[in-house]
């Protein structure tokens, strides 16, 4: 299964941000998409999530358009962790975990045992159990954006779209973050997500989409995409590379 | 399971049993006290006769007060305090907005353009309950129609802000007819009804204020798992599986049946939806298969007891507008201090 889009144009009615960009993600892989702010990065996002119509092309989920596709469906298939928000109302975690179950049920229907079985391993998995009762409001953006991946994953998606998912966190939870993008992957899933930093796309993806002004810079592995001579031109600010001679890992400074 | 009962929600239970003692205590304290008042084992003598068949021993005046007098008025009072508390938690989700109230959309400007309408033309109390009825309705439609027309990035800023347009515009009306109608008979009966009274309500006002009531909170409690995730961001609910559109019409429709029906037998009480949703969450939380009872027993015990106050604060009775709003006020301004950490 993919999650791919053909030529697309992406924007709105009367704007359109970006076009002729291919991009595909397989079942799996963990794919970044970097971009300085303004480049049309989250407008590809919505698109692929089929929350957007393209304005020309196609986004396919297994070979048919996600805008073809009922809401529940398609929610079946994609989760999206958006960018970690204080929301207007203090539901408990168990409950923001079970909204993850909606595309289950029918319009009227009460989540079911199986449904908060799943909200139970979830939680589990992301060894936030002990948060459930909790109010989600009252939340580190740690914990917060832990409960959202709970929350996606409860969907039992074959791919995840994550918004800026490393963005105002500690080092810690940043780290923590990666590294459950990782296991996504690991466990079959296909991981698309934002990032404003190189290090993050090196750590966590396979491979690398480089956008700027809505066009497609470069993509591919990350060790060949991320290289100096691109994110100087991608970001247009000088860039320095650290290589550690004991691991040959390499990390980008910027300025 | 995995999860202990100790990491599970809160049971709700203890929040609606205090909302159930508070609806019950209004009930009693309204059919007790009035310029006739009843004692308590007169009026469970007389509940008794009638509920139940036993032969009372009572004075047929004071069952007269109890079934004829106080007690369609109470039902009123029960209804509205329950419709309105309803309505307003629906649309405080709805909008994702805890400072809104069941008359965003211009459900209570355009009632009250009917009624003053009625009034002006002299059609009587049926009349006039019945245009401030479809008042209400028209002017919701208009505006979730305008909305919809533009088509805008986020639909539910463009829905409030035309509520409020076309209240204003409604709000303009309303004050052209009462600037042309009869000073002396006409004007006055406006004024009382645009502040808000039950002190008229009889037995047979209650059946129309019931059924809209009914079939309103009928469909917010069938949907309540939803709402839930309706009160998330437009994109994330969209995300998690929800058509947005339908079941905003939906939510949107139900709770201007049940504010359109209140408002055409009582007149205009504000705050009561405002307010009564916010304690019905600091009772039982936001989950709203929890919230939306406890918000109608809370808004009915609260309604009852501003409505009894109404009654006998004064040897004249005071309009349940002014007594709600002189609560509401203070409890708002204590709302917003509370919150603004949460602003900044």
């Amino acid at each position: 299964m993919t999650l791919a889009g053909r030529a697309l144009a992406i924007g709105y009615r009367d704007r359109e941000v970006g076009r002729s960009l291919d991009v595909s993600l397989a079942e799996g892989e963990v794919l970044a998409l970097l971009g300085p702010n303004g480049s049309g990065k989250t407008t590809l996002l919505k698109t692929l999530l089929g929350l957007l119509k393209p304005l020309a092309g196609e986004a396919m989920i297994d070979g048919q358009p996600i805008t073809s596709l009922p809401a529940a469906a398609r929610a079946r298939r994609i989760a999206y962790v958006p960018q970690s928000h204080v929301p207007s109302f203090a539901f408990t975690v168990e409950t923001v975990v079970l909204m993850g179950r909606t595309a289950y049920g029918n319009l009227f229907s009460a989540p079911s045992a199986a449904d908060r079985a799943v909200a139970a391993r979830v939680l589990e998995r992301f060894g936030i159990t002990s948060l459930a009762a909790r109010p989600y409001t009252m939340l580190s953006g740690g914990e917060r954006q832990l409960v959202l991946l709970a929350r996606a994953l409860a969907q039992e998606p074959r791919f995840i779209v994550l918004d800026e998912p490393t963005a105002s966190l500690d080092f810690g939870n940043q780290g923590k973050v990666i590294r459950e993008m990782r296991a996504l992957a690991a466990s079959g899933h296909g991981v698309l997500f934002t990032t404003h930093d190189p290090n993050h796309a090196l750590r966590a993806a396979d491979r690398a989409f480089l956008m700027r002004g809505g066009l497609r810079l470069a993509e591919g592995k990350v060790r060949e995409v991320l290289t100096r001579a691109k994110l100087e031109s991608l970001y247009g600010t000088p860039v320095e590379t650290l290589t550690d001679d004991a691991t040959g890992i390499t990390a980008f400074l910027p300025g | 399971m995995a999860i202990k009962r100790t990491n599970t929600t809160r049971s709700a239970l203890p929040g609606l049993g205090i909302a159930g003692i508070f609806l019950a205590a209004g009930l009693v304290t309204a059919l007790m006290v009035g310029r006739y008042p009843v004692t308590l084992s007169d009026l469970v003598s007389v509940l008794a006769a009638h509920l139940i068949d036993r032969p009372s021993s009572v004075a047929p005046a004071v069952d007269n007060v109890v079934l004829l007098v106080r007690g369609p008025r109470v039902l009123a009072a029960v209804l509205v305090g329950a419709a309105l508390a309803v309505a307003g938690t629906a649309f405080q989700g709805l909008f994702r907005n805890p400072l809104v109230s069941p008359d965003i959309l211009g459900a209570s400007s355009g009632a009250a353009l009917g009624a003053v309408l009625g009034i002006f033309f002299s059609l009587g109390v049926v009349g006039v309950e019945s245009l401030a009825f479809l008042g209400g309705l028209l002017a919701v439609a208009a505006v979730y129609l305008i909305g919809s027309l533009l088509r805008a990035r986020d639909p539910i800023l463009v829905l409030v802000l035309t509520g409020v347009v076309m209240g204003s515009l409604l709000g303009a009306a309303v004050g052209l007819v009462k600037y042309l109608a009869d000073p002396y008979n006409q004007l006055p009966a406006m004024t009382f009804w645009l502040l808000g009274s039950l002190a008229s309500t009889t037995l047979s006002d209650l059946l129309p204020l019931a059924g809209p009531v009914a079939i309103g909170t009928a469909i917010l409690v069938a949907l309540r798992w939803r709402m839930n995730v309706m009160s998330l961001p437009e994109e994330e609910a969209r995300a998690l599986g929800v058509a947005t559109g339908r079941l905003r019409l939906a939510i949107v429709v139900a709770a201007t049946l049940t504010t359109s029906a209140s408002v055409a037998t009582s007149g205009i009480i504000g705050w009561v939806g405002l307010v009564v949703p916010h304690l019905a969450r600091a009772l039982v939380g936001p989950d709203f298969p929890r919230l939306l009872p406890a918000a109608a027993l809370l808004g009915a015990g609260y309604l009852l007891f501003i409505d009894t106050l109404a009654r006998v604060a004064a040897p004249v009775e005071i309009p349940l507008g002014i007594l709600t709003a002189a609560i509401g006020t203070p409890f708002f301004i204590w709302l917003l201090t509370s919150m603004q950490r949460n602003w900044s």
